[in-house]
């Protein structure tokens, strides 16, 4: 015998309550594999992150403007704190793709020629670097080559300052500017519609008048260096030649992407793992007392036969050691499966030449300390109990335990109650804090369930609201330049066109005391219908004649409230500086937004009712003549189509969207199982003495099983409420959690989510249930009524 | 866990120079008293008790006389509220948890009334529990052959009817070889054939082993087997009765 009998006792206990023990390990390790998988993908993403950035320079701060001349190149790389610059020339086309009845938008970068950029380094996947010779070289994006299935020798045609003409692809590039690749304003990419091509200065400077000349500039900083000051001195500089103004790298999309991104890991690598290890730690508190509880005779004769409180409290913390072990393993394995899983889809959504899973040591070492703490926290009082129990006291059978009349009985409507109702509602009450926990446990299941769902039911209202009420149109058209009312009208006759209505839009920098922020204030026809300035509950904000209706988010950036002035400085034109008051927030879901009457917005600008584009309300048959004939004009930068817009969306989100409501399910599920399986077996084994002898003196099983399964169906009945609350509430904790810049999300939880929810615990609970009713089927009168409880 | 634990503890079976009838325990004004929230329940009221080398003591009583009380505070498991209680010279109240714990590792071997095996283990286990911590054990299955069940070794504990079971509780008890066997009732739950049997069990423990035994009953005829019968009554030694010669447990009728 090489294992010690005591040793042999605790893995026959184990393989007894093998239900109990596998629900949870199950519960617990769902808690660690969310854990172990945000940790991974967080130390993978930022790894991959900063090397990416320090081996391809990505920069500090970025500027764009008009156009600047190439001297001024030295005096930006003049500026303290700045280590390198590199100058560039980007320009917007408009390409048209085979497939895609609607144009796409091209960004023609360009790059030096003979040298390797100073800044933004490209990453070459496939092909060579482009050369100069009139062939119109270029490297294309690895994102739109996949979307369209571009190979090295492909051609692309694109619109290049109102010219048509063919980029050649000669190779396939990545950037750390674009490792989350998305157009400005866009919620989601859609590499389908939007690509970013390399091309050699000299031709894209000749094809765009800007020999001599750039529009992009790109800063590192020295260590140490402040970006805050090189962007007020750059900003200095490159004003009188039409910027936007410099800024950093939280302003950077991609950068914001990334990071946002990060923070969500962060979140998740929290909230999730402490609602599973919460359960976990109940259900094995539950059990391990009951353990003891029922062991309490064994225990004292093991102390009489001269084990110590020592060898006694290992005893029972091997045991725990035993499913946490298990846990720590198969909650790792999962979370390093699903952490496989998501880089794989990462490298959809985020560039970069190599996303690798990295696994940190750290990271399993600290998800066994963690679920260690869990473990061993819920059960220490247990196991104290055990190491503590006098072994004279035990020796005397425990007294039977004291039941009351309950409330029901005390007030005078027993005669309502069947004893077996009776026994049910004296159970639940004699152990108050047990049912309350198992009821909350229960609770939990429903609430993961609600949770999981709640995301798509926000993301489905937002997609509505933003598709069906905020944007009424079916186009939009974006103007080279501005225009004047000429150009509504040359649109207002284009066959199909419907209701048409202009906007102006406008980069400024509002500043509010010393926080500022660099928007666009989208101009709108007071009393517009093709776009609708709504809040979260669709509830539209009129414009205000004079001043700013702006995000509540960037209400918040500014701190600013309603009737506050904020210094408007317009970065285009007359580059005017007004101040101006602040008509109205609005708490919308994405990104952060300023919105202003055209009028006024044209008045502030001190020009004429110039507008930057329109937006066309189509019927559906004319849409495709309709797209191909506000391309071909040379007046028209972009087109977007809605509908286009909807299905990118769908498409990208709809698999992401999936994955989370199959893991969820799958979480809540064995939440719910667990709680409910494990209060029926403890429940069962408390009463199978009782149980027995009632089926003894001629109780039916059918009998006996309504005083067991009542029990659970009242906890069940208890806890699928309150789980839809608790639910509620970590919807309302996750709107907080997800309330950043790029999105916020509605807090929206609809009906059929609370139903479903209900209806799986109720599943959950059903199953549990007929497994009782089957260990009720098969209860051995005899064996229970000879052993001493 | 330590089977040795270093410490010396009072050696066994070696009485004090001088005694000619070597003295087990000693027990001198042993009181105890139960907080009973309100009431105090006297369950021991000044005992005063020797046990000498080797004897065979019965311990009598009405129920809720102490008997229980008595015997679990000489084995260790239970301290007196006031008196002293010495082991071999050594006073086992000024003991704490720990000595107390090695004081019934090396020396004790208990029976209890309902027997107390360890349901998910076997026979043998059930007695390897005590063999694998005792200084200089028997083999679990030499154990058992004391009791008969030499062909039982790998039953459960719901296996084996109630004679069997505390045949295999005496088999763990006297495994140990210990000191003093103390067994509370272990014919309680038992018809008269199965308690013989497990009496004859805990003679020969007695007689081939040596060890010195106190045995609670209830059964006045089992005192017969006896070296001396104690009664107690309302927690007090109220009759010691000497037995010329005690009967063999063969012999017993009731
Ligand atoms: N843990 C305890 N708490 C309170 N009272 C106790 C406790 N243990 C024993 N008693 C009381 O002490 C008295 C003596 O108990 P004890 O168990 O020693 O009696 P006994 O002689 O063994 O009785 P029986 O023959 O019924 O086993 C009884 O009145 C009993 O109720
Ligand atoms: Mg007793």
């Amino acid at each position: 015998m090489s294992l010690r009998a005591l040793d042999r006792k605790m893995l026959r206990d184990l393989i007894n309550m093998r239900g109990q023990a596998t629900a949870i390990c199950l519960v617990m390790a769902c808690g660690l594999a969310t854990f172990v998988m945000s940790l991974v993908m967080l130390d993978s993403l930022e790894r991959t992150l900063n090397a990416y950035y320090e081996g391809h320079r990505f920069p500090h701060v970025f500027a764009h403007m008009e156009r600047a001349p190439m001297a001024l190149r030295e005096r930006i790389a003049a500026i303290p704190g700045v280590a390198r610059v590199e100058t560039r020339v980007v320009e917007q086309v408009t390409l048209d793709m085979p497939g895609l009845a609607e144009p796409a938008v091209g960004r023609l970068i360009s790059i030096p020629e003979r040298r390797r950029p100073e800044l933004c380094r490209l990453y070459l996947r496939a092909g060579r670097y482009p050369e100069r010779g009139g062939r119109r070289e270029v490297l294309v994006s690895d994102a739109f080559a996949d979307a369209h299935a571009l190979r090295v020798g492909d051609r692309v045609r694109a619109i290049l300052n109102g010219r048509l003409d063919e980029l050649h692809v000669v190779g396939i590039a990545l950037s750390p500017e674009y490792i989350y690749q998305i157009k400005p304003g866009d919620v989601l990419p859609d590499p389908l519609r939007f690509g970013v091509f390399w091309i050699p200065e000299p031709e894209l400077a000749a094809a765009f008048d800007m020999e001599g000349a750039f529009n992009d500039v790109l800063c590192s900083l020295r260590a140490g260096g402040s970006a805050a000051e090189v962007i007020t001195r750059l900003d200095r500089l490159i004003d009188p030649y039409g910027s936007l103004g410099a800024y950093d790298r939280d302003d950077q999309i991609s950068h914001e992407f990334v990071t946002n991104e990060i923070r969500e890991l962060k979140g998740t690598a929290v909230v999730a793992p402490i609602i599973f290890l919460f359960v976990a730690a109940f259900l094995l508190n539950v059990v391990i007392s009951r353990l003891v509880t029922t062991q309490r005779e064994q225990i004292a004769a093991l102390k009489a036969l001269g084990y110590g409180r020592r060898e006694i409290g290992n005893h029972y913390l091997k045991l725990v050691g035993v499913i946490l072990v298990v846990s720590v393993l198969l909650g790792g394995g999962a979370g390093l499966w699903m952490a496989s899983g998501l880089t794989a889809l990462y490298a959809q959504f985020f560039h970069f030449p190599v996303l690798e899973m990295h696994v940190e040591p750290r990271v399993l070492v600290l998800a066994a300390a963690v679920s260690g703490l869990a473990g061993y926290g819920a059960t220490a009082t247990a196991v104290r109990r055990a190491m503590r129990l006098p072994p004279a006291e035990a020796m005397r059978p425990a007294p039977p335990p004291v039941y009351r009349p309950t409330i029901l009985e005390r007030s005078g409507l027993q005669h309502l109650l069947s004893p077996a109702a009776r026994m049910i509602l004296r159970q639940l009450e004699r152990r108050p804090l047990k049912a309350a926990l198992s009821c909350l446990g229960i609770a939990m299941g429903a609430a993961v369930l609600v949770l999981g769902a709640f995301m798509e039911d926000a993301v489905d209202y937002a997609m509505e609201l933003q598709f069906e009420v905020v944007q009424r149109h079916e186009l939009t058209a974006t103007f080279v330049d501005t225009r004047g009312p000429e150009a509504l009208a040359e649109i207002r006759h284009l066959p199909g066109a419907g209701h048409v209505e202009p906007f102006r839009g406008v980069a400024v920098r509002l500043r509010a005391e010393h926080r500022s922020r660099r928007v666009g204030i989208m101009g709108l026809e007071p009393a517009g219908e093709l776009f609708n300035v709504t809040d979260l509950d669709g509830k539209a904000i009129p414009l205000p004649d004079e001043g700013l209706v702006l995000s509540t988010k960037l209400g918040e950036i500014l701190d600013v409230r309603v009737g506050d002035p904020v210094t408007v400085e317009v970065l285009e034109g007359k580059r005017a500086v007004r101040r101006m008051a602040v008509g109205a927030l609005v708490s919308d879901f994405q990104g952060v937004s300023a919105y202003m009457n055209r009028r006024a917005l044209n008045r502030v600008l001190d020009e004429g009712p110039r507008i930057s584009g329109v937006f066309v309300d189509a019927d559906p048959v004319a849409h495709a003549t309709l797209f191909r004939r506000m391309k071909e004009m040379p007046m028209v930068a972009a087109v977007t189509l809605k509908d286009a817009a909807l299905q990118s969306f769908r498409d990208t989100m709809g698999e992401m969207i999936m994955r989370m409501r199959a893991f969820n399910i799958g979480f809540a599920v064995i939440i719910a199982f667990g709680v409910v399986y494990n209060s029926a077996r403890i429940s069962l084994a408390e009463r199978s003495r009782e149980l027995a002898t009632l089926r003894v003196i001629g109780f039916t099983r059918a009998e006996i099983s309504m005083i067991q399964l009542g029990e659970l169906a009242i906890l069940t009945l208890l806890g699928i409420p309150l789980g839809l609350v608790i639910g509620f509430a970590f919807a309302w904790m996750t709107t907080n959690a997800f309330d950043t810049e790029l999105f916020r999300i509605p807090l929206v939880v609809e009906r059929s989510t609370y139903a479903s929810a209900a209806t799986v615990v109720l599943v959950a609970a059903a199953i549990s249930g007929f497994v009782v009713r089957r260990m009720l089927d098969r209860l051995d009168l005899v064996a229970v009524l000879k052993s001493r409880e | 866990m330590t089977r040795d634990t270093g410490v010396e503890h009072p050696p066994a079976r070696r009485p004090p120079a001088g005694a000619d009838d070597g003295v087990v325990f000693e027990a001198r004004d042993v009181r105890k008293v139960y907080h009973m929230g309100e009431v105090d329940v006297h369950a021991l009221r000044g005992v005063d008790l020797d046990l000498s080398t080797g004897e065979f003591m019965v311990l009598l009583g009405p129920s809720g006389s102490g008997k229980s009380t008595l015997l679990n505070i000489l084995g260790g498991l239970d301290v007196p509220t006031s008196g002293t209680v010495r082991y071999l010279g050594h006073d086992l109240t000024e003991d704490d948890d720990r000595a107390l714990t090695r004081f019934r590792r090396e020396h004790v071997g208990f029976v209890f009334q309902f027997y107390n095996l360890v349901p998910s283990l076997t026979a043998r286990e059930n007695v390897a529990l005590v063999t694998e911590i005792a200084r200089s054990p028997m083999r679990p299955d030499e154990a058992l052959a004391l009791v008969d069940l030499e062909d039982r070794l790998n039953h459960f504990p719901a296996q084996l009817s109630g004679g069997e079971q505390q045949r295999v509780a005496i088999a763990r008890a006297i495994a140990k070889r210990p000191d003093v066997l103390l067994c509370d009732e272990p014919t309680g739950a038992l018809d008269v054939e199965t308690g013989v049997v497990v009496l004859e069990a805990i003679e020969r423990a007695n007689r081939e082993l040596g060890t010195t035994t106190a045995v609670i009953t209830h059964n006045a005829v089992i005192a017969d087997m006896a070296d001396r019968v104690v009664s107690l009554s309302g927690g007090l030694v109220s009759n010691v009765r000497l037995n010329e010669t005690s009967v063999a447990a063969r012999e017993l009728k009731w």
